[in-house]
């Protein structure tokens, strides 16, 4: 359960990203195919070159997903509802505990890379949390 | 027989000769039992855990850490055999410690998490590609032995 400490922190540790989002998403997705990649198989129409415009594009529309969850923490499940829809009946990617984990993992590395000392034990708690409640989320439809 | 590139033993052995082993060790535990604080069940005789602060300062926490990472050294200067370095501990992690699996892989992820905060922009993606493998194998090669 997100705390009210815990969101605080959230939403702090996104204001420091300052606009980079399509760069983060990318690195994000780019890091995740290289260390996990049975994660490419959801992919395989993309051009998985670095810096390719579909990376770019796709990391870019899911940080401002997730940024749009932080601006409502309060009600995650009615925020990311379409996307609940999205990836449970069309693109049926891996129960959420199993894929998203390797994504919340690599945006962690991600954040961690930028902030390094900022990334606190209090923040890593944190984002680990949001992205746990994020992936349950999604999972809702599923089944 | 898991097959280690001349570039991933590189990639390991430099990052691992600027690692301060009881530093990251310690930080690393201390965020197990951060992040997640079912780990603490494990450590029911290391004293105060209470919060986020107590944790990182507890000196407990700190020895154990340093022991977990001195214990991942020996791992790194024997990529070719985790499972016969591991073989002992995962015995004692089944049978004494009864400590599941998962946790392995938990605390193989914050490590990275860990070595991304502190080596920031050079913890490249190649980089961390090859620190998951190797924490990866690390994980199954302590549950090898369970039973």
């Amino acid at each position: 359960m997100l705390t009210a400490e815990d969101k605080k922190l959230i939403q702090q540790t996104w204001g420091k990203l300052g606009g980079a989002e399509e760069e983060i998403g990318a690195e994000a997705l780019w890091r995740m195919f290289h260390s996990y990649p049975p994660t490419k198989t959801y992919f395989p129409h993309f051009d998985m070159s670095q810096g390719s415009d579909q990376i770019r594009g796709h990391g870019k529309k899911v940080v401002v997903a997730l940024g749009n969850a932080i601006k409502n923490l309060d009600n995650l499940s009615q925020a990311l509802s379409e996307l609940s829809n999205l990836h449970a009946y069309n693109l049926r990617v891996d129960p959420p505990g199993f894929s998203l984990q390797f994504l919340s993992q690599c945006l962690q590395v991600v954040l961690a890379t930028r902030l390094g000392k900022e990334y606190s034990p209090e923040v890593h708690s944190a984002v680990d949390k949001f992205m746990s409640a994020v992936a349950s989320v999604l999972a809702e439809k599923y089944r | 027989m898991v097959h280690w590139s001349a570039e991933e033993k590189q990639l390991i052995a430099s990052i691992w000769s600027k690692v301060n082993v009881e530093q990251c060790g310690a930080e690393a535990l201390a965020r197990l039992l951060i992040v997640y604080p079912w780990t603490q069940r494990f450590f029911d005789n290391f004293g105060n855990l209470s919060s986020p602060t107590a944790i990182i300062g507890n000196p407990k926490v700190r020895a154990h850490g340093k022991k977990v990472l001195t214990s991942f050294g020996e791992a790194i200067k024997n990529l070719d055999n985790l499972k016969g370095t591991y073989s002992k501990l995962s015995e004692l992690h089944c049978e004494k410690l009864h400590v599941d699996p998962e946790n392995f892989r938990l605390l193989g992820d914050i490590l990275v998490i860990v070595l991304a905060a502190h080596f920031t922009k050079d913890f490249t993606p190649a980089c961390q590609a090859t620190w998951q493998k190797l924490v990866g194998l690390v994980a199954h090669a302590l549950a090898h032995k369970y039973h």
